[in-house]
């Protein structure tokens, strides 16, 4: 059959009598490309929509205990209620500011040491050779598994709790600095030789520049990472935070705090999320350009 | 400048390499991949000190790299965090040069590129061909002795290739740079070549050099299409091809 191109979105089919005809064809502009492309958000909203009515209706028809799938509304009657009275100690912006302090705390501390000693990993070898095994080994450890050791060590005041959300943001940033280092190409240290530069100048202007993607990138999982590990730092003796409110409605069976709770930690997460994303763009608008 | 070296551990990348290069000269290295050419630029540039032997520039020898040797890669070597004028002047930046000087200098090297009106411009946001061309105006600002090209042209695509060729030729022309260029492409070579050096592999050496008269012709002429349809221009491209060939079975 011979090839023809049409501009209309029909098709030319040769019948049985080995005559053209002309089909039509509905779904034409169809491409062979990467999987998944196109936006999704549409989509996205629809299925959080869905999923929010299947629990609203689930909830209604009374098909679930509340004491297992408390009513959506009654989850955000919660959150006005706590937002406004003590619950588990204190009010929620009391909750989530001592839960952001602990974050933050560590978070700091964790990029002041880990993004120096990923660098110093990166450029030296006798310092990746030293630090990759601790670091390497410790890492994929649940944070619950060491909890212990932290009590052990450093009791169960607030100094506990950011030690253990520490330890999970430091290594991601230490590796991704480290990585990052790794990923500025030979040629472009080469080029900044041959212009001039000193080893100084080539470590501070080209080095740490070229891994500064990595470095946001770390910061951003480091982020992620701590947040993920509040609940089990609030769950040493803590009497205020987001995850200490959850863990208390647990022990009383108020369910519904508890899906607030939840709720909550997973928005805050989102937004730090968001935010670092708009730090890496704004900081590294090459990333992925060059 | 002469050196002879001999590099590599367990592979030996060039072997019995003997080359002096004069003021003024637009020597072209080239050789099928593998031939130790790179290695070759490498070494005059300091990246490498060869395991035998030695290179020298004005009489002094070269022991690591140095703005008085200035390079142009293949690809991505511009700094993204700094934007075009900001890329060219860095250079004077490394060797603690005043800002106001800095500019003006940039901006003059610029404009030998045709790159004139582009300086607040972020690289990443340039062509292939811009970007190369920020590259040699960056390597020109530092007024270097040599001018060392690691086939600059060569991840561009036929026709930014032919304009590139020309570019630097009038660069050339204009600044008065020795310059060495490597490239795999046999005609390039021949075009752009006052003394073409023809390398064959493992272990590298050169096995043929050539004067010749075509960048000229192109300079005198401004025609380059002219002078590659030549049938003098074609009868030494064939020839540099085939010694390539052999050198290769």
């Amino acid at each position: 059959m011979p090839l023809a191109l049409q501009r209309s979105k029909d098709t030319l089919v040769r019948d049985a009598r080995n005559a053209f005809t002309l089909q039509r064809n509905a779904t034409g502009g169809e491409r062979y490309g990467v999987p998944g492309q196109g936006r999704s958000g549409a989509i996205s909203v629809l299925a959080v929509t869905s999923l929010l009515l299947a629990w609203w209706t689930t909830a209604e028809l009374q098909l679930v205990a509340p004491l297992f799938l408390p009513h959506p509304f009654s989850v955000l009657d919660k959150f006005f209620v706590v937002a406004s009275e003590d619950v588990s100690g204190s009010d929620l912006l009391g909750h989530t500011v001592a839960s952001l302090s602990r974050i933050l705390a560590a978070f700091v501390l964790a990029c002041i040491t880990g993004i120096p000693i990923g660098l110093a990993m990166g450029v030296n070898r006798l310092v990746c050779g030293v630090l990759d095994p601790p670091i390497e080994f410790y890492r994929p450890i649940p944070p619950l598994a060491y909890l212990p050791l932290i009590i052990i060590w450093f009791g169960i005041g607030e100094g506990a709790k950011v030690v253990l959300i520490y330890l999970a943001v430091f290594a991601p940033i230490a590796m991704n600095a480290r990585a990052g280092v790794r990923s500025v190409s030979a040629d472009r240290i080469h080029a900044a030789y041959s212009l001039g530069a000193s080893r100084a100048q080539v470590f501070w202007q080209v080095i740490l520049r070229g891994a500064l993607p990595e470095i946001l990138t770390g910061m951003r999982i480091g982020i992620g990472f701590g947040w993920t590990t509040l609940v089990a730092a609030e769950m040493v003796a803590a009497t205020v935070g987001l995850g200490h409110m959850v863990l208390d409605a647990s022990n009383f069976l108020v369910t519904d705090v508890v899906v607030m709770g939840i709720v909550v930690i997973g928005m805050i997460a989102y937004a730090l999320d968001l935010v670092m994303r708009r730090v890496e763009s704004s900081l590294v608008p090459w990333k992925g350009k060059m | 400048m002469t050196y002879r070296d001999r590099t590599g551990k367990a592979l030996q990348a060039l072997e019995d390499v003997c080359l002096t290069v004069d003021g003024r000269e637009l020597v072209v290295v080239l050789g099928a991949s593998g031939c130790g050419k790179t290695t070759l630029l490498n070494v005059i540039a300091g990246f490498m000190s060869p395991t035998q032997g030695s290179v020298y520039l004005d009489g002094e020898e070269i022991k690591g790299p140095g703005a008085e040797r200035g390079m142009v890669f293949q690809t991505h070597t511009l700094m993204p965090w700094l934007n075009v004028w900001e890329n060219v002047e860095l250079g004077l930046k490394f060797q603690g040069v005043s800002k106001p000087g800095r500019r003006e200098v940039a901006e003059r090297n610029l404009a030998l590129v045709d790159l004139e009106g582009f300086s607040d411009r972020p690289v990443y946001e340039l062509s292939g061909g811009m970007q190369q061309r920020v590259g040699l105006a960056r390597a020109l600002a530092n007024d270097p002795a040599v001018l060392l090209m690691d086939e600059p042209l060569g991840a561009l695509d036929a026709l930014t290739r032919e304009n590139m060729q020309e570019l630097v030729l009038r660069v050339w022309r204009e600044t008065g740079k020795t310059i060495v260029l490597i490239t795999h492409s046999v005609e390039e070579a021949v075009f752009m070549a006052t003394r073409l050096i023809i390398m064959s592999p493992r272990p590298g050496r050169i096995t043929d050099t050539f004067d010749l008269p075509f960048c000229r012709d192109y300079l005198n002429c401004g025609e380059a299409r002219a002078v590659k349809s030549d049938r003098r221009f074609i009868e030494m491209r064939e020839t540099a091809l085939n010694i390539i060939r052999k050198a290769q079975r």
